[in-house]
């Protein structure tokens, strides 16, 4: 009985290991190449629009909803302090740092991530991969690493835009509608957000997110099982993994940039 | 033609992304274009700077002079010593000026005024504000107050 659990947990680990090695040595053999920007290029803008462009209205509409929440909820806490000038340093802060990065990754994840694994597993399936091998094209180069590049330069773009219609949001609601003076809010914003710590940090940060969503998408799909269940797993499994990983990552990056480790 | 659209939309996707980093440096973090602004440093010590911080205010009338831009202890004096950027424009601060650490509001940031004195000479680079006031500390208050009290 004891025997069959330890197997069970040994066989689990060892597959988990020899997974996470083989889309190591994926991603190695789709980036490590002599990078051929004028055949490359036009690919990697159809993937930038594809991953990034498409993901544009959902990312400004969420950024929009939870800048202009963060501000009421502040609002009702602050004002009992008699200190609802601090709404914009709460707001700013809390976006520039945490939640424009880690919800602008996780939305990413859902719209784009998803997105990603479902095409490459189709093009498993239907043999459009095996095809371009047939004919001699790599399909990592061709296929990945456009995709791949398109996330990483995507990820931060898309958390910027979100940080900022956010605070936009929050001073609508806070400055415009809930009467917060407007020379305060944005004074103390000011004063608190730091451009090299606060911003870049969170650009840093969503470019980590980038890479790590995108790295698991396309692995996720290069590695399906060419069925539709085995596409359907593999996008489910693209999700949690890349969400999983997101929030993961945002403590230990937390924790080294804010936290004094 | 439809390849002439996704292009356009990329560049303004990109373009975009550029404009809201602009809008979070110069907006929301208050970089300004002329980042460097010219200041002169001066040094004050305080007995007590009771939560000042650095890039705190220094203001004088109320209106910002300057920044904070390092505190560190006096190993033998065992006093806080702020050191503090004041712009250049201001350069006719008399050299008996007074320092004093305030507090904005009750729950508020701590920041440092300046009140200017009657001598001839000005401030310059690496000169230090002799007459300070350190900063109240809400606890020695208290203390005085009750021991005051038991007094009577």
């Amino acid at each position: 009985m004891v025997i069959q659990v330890l197997r069970r947990v040994g066989s689990k680990g060892v597959s988990f290991l020899e997974s996470f090695g083989a889309s190591g040595m994926f991603l190695f053999q789709s980036l490590v190449a002599v990078p051929n920007i004028r055949n490359n290029f036009p690919l990697l803008v159809k993937q930038i629009y594809a991953v990034g462009v498409m993901s544009l209205v959902i990312i400004m509409v969420s950024g929009l909803f939870i800048g202009m929440v963060l501000a009421l909820q502040g609002y009702n806490i602050l004002t009992r302090y008699g200190s609802e000038q601090a709404l914009g340093q709460l707001v700013s802060l809390t976006l520039l740092r945490e939640l424009g990065p880690v919800v602008a990754a996780l939305l990413f994840a859902g719209r784009a991530g998803s997105a990603l694994t479902a095409e490459i597993g189709l093009m498993k399936s239907t043999e459009q991969i095996a095809g371009l091998e047939m004919i001699g094209v790599d399909p990592l180069r061709r296929v990945i690493a456009p995709r791949f590049w398109a996330g990483i330069i995507c990820m931060p773009v898309l958390a910027i835009i979100f940080s900022s219609v956010g605070i936009w949001g929050a001073s609508l609601v806070g400055v415009d509608w809930l009467g917060v003076y407007s020379g305060s809010f944005w004074a103390n914003m000011q004063d608190s957000v730091q451009f090299s710590d606060d911003v870049l940090n969170g650009v840093i940060k969503s470019i980590a997110f980038g890479f790590v969503i995108t790295w698991i998408a396309v692995f996720q799909g290069y590695d399906a099982v060419p069925t539709s269940e085995g596409i359907g797993q593999a996008t489910t499994r693209t999700v949690v993994y890349a969400s999983l990983a997101i929030l993961g990552l945002d403590f230990i990056l937390t924790a080294v940039m804010f936290g004094d480790l | 033609m439809r390849i002439r659209t996704l292009e356009i939309s990329v560049g303004a996707f990109m373009v975009a992304g550029f404009a809201a980093l602009i809008f979070l440096a110069l907006k929301v973090s208050g970089l300004t274009l002329d980042a460097a602004e010219e200041s002169y440093e001066v040094t004050a010590r305080f007995e007590n700077i009771g939560g000042l911080t650095v890039r705190a205010k220094v203001t004088m009338a109320g209106v910002v002079i300057g920044r904070v831009s390092n505190i560190y202890l006096d190993k033998e004096d065992f006093v806080g010593v702020v050191e503090m950027d004041i712009y250049n424009q201001f350069d006719n601060l008399s050299i008996d000026s007074t320092a004093s650490i305030l507090t904005a509001g009750v729950l508020g940031e701590k920041y440092i005024g300046i009140v200017v004195g009657a001598e001839d000479e000005y401030l310059a680079e690496g000169d230090e504000i002799e007459d300070t006031q350190s900063a109240l500390v809400l606890e020695d208050l208290v203390s005085k107050f009750l021991f005051n009290k038991t007094q009577e």
